[in-house]
């Protein structure tokens, strides 16, 4: 309720020019069914989905097309229109790697028709038991739309289970140009406020903290009136530095606690959600639709209105410019998110996805604030200035990092903890060698990735091969075992033999069988030596 | 349509390293003037010539190692170099020890190991300890500053002393009372002979602290220094280290041994140690990085500073402390990482 909270502070962090502006001007523009969806079929962290429907195949709106095999990680994914499923096959996707990845088009018939797709809405749901919530979650395809994309239904069930102290609600929004959560908040307060209220029925909490970076004093009254029932949560107008909205930098300002390395905030008894994946929450809930739209900011100079618009999952990004008044003469880059951690796109044949929180487009020069740096000035040797040091919110040296980097020494790079690198672009951001810090960091993070695969792929054939040693030395061994094993009892049975026929010898006179035989030898032998004199 | 793909960020600073060179030489600035009024023609002589042999060393060696020249002259780093170096050695010193200085400083200890950010020796400091090593007497032979007292030699005298040799204009006599030893120097003789400090700080020559000229030449580099460190171009942790330890050092020994060494604020306020600490021992490419590492610098350089002028052969030991140190940056970074996000501190 008040925000005479107390805050901390993380280390380092950058101002860059936030040009919120640009898109807050005009209300969120509602849904436009375009004529064609392009509908990713892994849109989340985990596995990809099965899909459910083949070409022809007519869908109703919310109608789940491609759903999780049991046991793996992720969300289903449902027709966010009705319409008829066009091609199924691998397309561009908007993603860092720019690889292909398989999509289900469909052509939408403009009906927009639920059908009987329509989950069971529980406008009641306190009634309603946590186990069935989860379920609804889970059935409703959520996943974090901080960016992320994380599937939540694991996030919140394991909170759940595990039982935490305090929710924070991340409404930071610390990347410049994107103002969709800000929007969000102004627009649609009660509908995310009942999302959270399920969340805080779900886990119980202490307290409740939402994180709303101060350049947004619009957000933070209308939420502030709008929670002034609710005791435990606090509406926090936090100071604006990039990245406050970074998980583990906005749990530090909030509570003061640092996760742990390599951990993940319920350690520490906490959950962080992203506000628009409340607002989904309470969609999912509440009106039993499933996450088949978001809202996101198309902003920069190159588009004619920059402005949040709400859209369907798997839209064109082209649909989506068109949708504000087009390009601009300015359109130079595309990226989706903003422009310190955002992913640069070729070209906006692809759609969007539910992590899809923004489309940039802008001239180079507005981007680079005046000076088009990285463009028209040439990268410099680093001279250690550590101004990289001072703004890194993990507390790395970046400047120690690239130089291991450059020496491809990943093992130093390792024992100055990489790992713990959030790729915020900060240490780019102030570098005044103009070095592109992240992509080496991104360069070395695959790197020991590869290696790491390499190491674990060599010792697993080393095994084998050891293995395959010891087992043919086994079998000779056993061979020669055996084979030791046949002539001892050879040996023995020899022995044996010798010993009897010793014993056997000494009454050999008086065996007549054996005399018989001598005699017979004899005589042969006579008659051999008289046909021999007879020859002569 | 088609659009631009290299990574993120997009976006950054305008900041450049010529701008941050830029601003220490508008830092040394206040230190160049008050030198000039004690000094004379002999300071400006020194860093134009400096600047325009160091500039074409750089030159030379960025052709010859086909590297692009005109973003590497933009650095303003060989100016840097250049200026610094030519305010450590004695004003109306002959031409050649410019040179000299200059190619260690530039192609040796700076071109030689891979130019701009990968030389581990500041390379000012480089060509100042060759010479002082192989000249010691060209070196030491600093112009009287009385000399301010209208018997200054003017612009034509002065060049011609660097360029044609004091022989020019003086005999050896005249140049010898035209010269005298720094306030460093003198003083270690004098303490070296029985003198007392306070006794000595009294004769002619001496101001408050140190030596009369000396201690006004550290105060206007002291002011430089604090610019910077307003304008954020350098850290405090080196500067004030350096002089802590330095001062500590001074007074524990002063206190053991009363009134025969040198007094503190006479270390602090006496030859390069303002120069040092805020210009020298700053220079990021051959200091330590890191906060803790940056602190264990600057009292290492401190600490030698007084043991090498108290106990050493040579009147000033800047240069040496930091070339010291300079060997010991990749050990001492290596052992000083600072605690990153989430790791546990070392008690937990």
């Amino acid at each position: 309720m008040s925000n005479k909270r107390k805050f901390w502070t993380f280390h380092g962090g950058v101002h860059p020019e936030f040009q919120k502006e640009q898109s807050t001007t005009q209300p969120i523009s509602p849904i436009k069914l375009p004529k064609r969806l392009i509908i990713p079929v892994q849109q989340h962290i985990g596995a990809p989905t099965e899909v459910l429907v083949s070409t022809g195949d007519t869908v109703y709106k919310g109608q789940l097309i491609a759903k999780m095999a049991d046991g793996q990680l992720g969300a289903p994914i449902h027709a966010p229109s009705s319409g008829m499923i066009g091609k199924i096959e691998k397309q561009t996707v908007p993603s860092a790697s720019a690889l292909n990845a398989l999509c289900i088009e469909l052509e939408l018939d403009g009906k927009d028709d639920w059908g009987e797709s329509q989950l069971e809405p529980y406008p009641d749901f306190a009634r309603i038991d946590n186990e069935t919530l989860v379920k609804r979650i889970e059935e409703a395809g959520l996943v974090g739309l901080g960016g992320a994309a994380f599937p939540s239904h694991v996030k919140i069930g394991s909170s759940a289970k595990h039982g935490i102290e305090t929710l924070v609600i991340n409404a930071a929004e610390c990347e410049p140009y994107i103002s969709c959560d800000d929007l969000l908040m102004r627009e649609r307060t009660d509908e995310l406020i009942t999302g959270i209220r399920i969340l805080l029925q779900l886990l119980k909490p202490q307290q409740c903290l939402v994180g709303i970076e101060d350049n947004k004093p619009e957000a933070i009254s209308t939420m502030q009136r709008a929670t002034k029932s609710l005791d435990n949560v606090h509406i926090c107008a936090i100071p604006t530095l990039y990245p406050s909205g970074g998980e583990k930098q906005l749990i530090k300002i909030l509570t003061g606690k640092e996760v742990p390395t390599g951990g993940i905030p319920l350690d520490l008894n906490v959950l962080c959600h992203n506000v628009a994946t409340s607002y989904a929450l309470y969609k999912a809930v509440v009106k039993g639709e499933p996450l088949i739209s978001r809202i996101l900011t198309i902003t920069g100079d190159g588009v004619k209105q920059p402005q949040n618009i709400e859209a369907l999952i798997g839209t064109p990004i082209s649909d989506l410019i068109a949708q504000v008044g087009g390009y601009t003469s300015q359109a130079q880059r595309l990226i989706m998110g903003g422009p310190m951690m955002g992913i640069p796109l070729k070209n906006d044949n692809s759609p969007m996805v539910k992590a899809s929180n923004c489309f940039l487009v802008a001239s180079i020069t507005s981007l680079q604030q005046a000076h088009s740096i990285h463009a028209s000035q040439p990268q410099m040797p680093c001279i250690r200035c550590g101004q990289c040091m001072q703004v890194c919110p993990a507390k790395l040296l970046p400047q120690q990092l690239y130089w291991h980097t450059q020496a491809k020494d990943f093992e130093r790079v390792t024992e100055h903890n990489l790992n713990s690198c959030i790729e915020c672009g900060c240490c780019d951001f102030v570098c005044p060698s103009h070095i592109p810090l992240v992509s080496y960091f991104r360069f070395a993070k695959s790197e020991i990735r590869a290696q790491d695969v390499a190491v674990k792929k060599s010792d697993l054939s080393r095994e084998r091969h050891d293995f395959l040693e010891f087992r043919k030395e086994r079998e000779k061994q056993e061979r020669d075992e055996k084979r030791q094993k046949h002539k001892e009892a050879l040996q023995k049975k020899k022995a044996a033999m010798a010993a009897k026929k010793k014993a056997t010898g000494e009454k050999e006179a008086d065996d007549p069988k054996a005399a018989a035989i001598k005699a017979a030898l004899a005589r042969a032998k006579a008659k051999k030596t008289e046909r021999a004199r007879k020859k002569d | 349509m088609e659009f631009k793909t290299d990574n993120s960020p997009f976006t950054g600073s305008t900041s450049n390293i010529g701008s941050v060179m830029r601003q220490v030489l508008y830092a040394l600035i206040p230190g160049v003037l008050v030198m000039f009024y004690f000094y004379g023609w002999g300071v400006l002589i020194n860093i134009v010539l400096a600047i325009i042999i160091a500039v074409s060393f750089e030159v030379l060696s960025l052709w010859l190692r086909k590297r692009p020249i005109k973003p590497f002259l933009a650095d303003y780093s060989a100016i840097v170099t250049a200026c610094l170096f030519a305010l450590s050695i004695p004003p109306l010193a002959p031409w050649w020890i410019l040179m000299v200085g200059l190619f260690f400083a530039i192609v040796i200890a700076k071109h030689l190991y891979g130019g701009l950010g990968y030389n581990p020796f500041n390379p000012a400091m480089v060509g100042f300890a060759v010479l002082i090593v192989s000249f010691p007497l060209e070196m030491t032979q600093w112009i009287r500053p009385e000399f301010s007292n209208g018997l200054m030699p003017s612009l034509t005298d002065s060049l011609r002393i660097v360029f044609n040799g004091f022989e020019s204009l003086y005999s050896l006599n005249q140049w010898d009372a035209v010269t005298m030893a720094t306030p460093l120097d003198d003083m270690k003789t004098e303490l070296k002979s029985g003198h007392y400090f306070s006794e000595v700080i009294r004769t002619n020559g001496y101001g408050f602290v140190s030596g009369k000229a000396w201690e006004l030449v550290s105060l206007a580099y002291l002011g430089g220094g604090l610019w910077l460190l307003y304008k954020g171009i350098i850290n405090w942790r080196i500067p004030v280290s350096l002089l802590l330890t330095l001062a500590i050092v001074a007074i524990i020994v002063g206190w053991l041994e009363p009134d025969t060494k040198q007094s503190s604020l006479f270390h602090l306020f006496s030859g390069a140690t303002m120069l040092g600490a805020f210009f020298i021992a700053t220079d990021p490419v051959s200091a330590s990085t890191t906060p803790r590492g940056q602190l264990f610098y600057g009292a290492s350089i401190g600490f030698f500073i007084y043991v090498i002028r108290t106990w050493g052969n040579y009147p000033d030991a800047v240069a040496f402390s930091v070339l010291i140190m300079n060997m010991s940056v990749p050990m001492i970074d290596y052992f000083t990482q600072p605690r990153v996000f989430g790791a546990k501190s070392g008690g937990k």
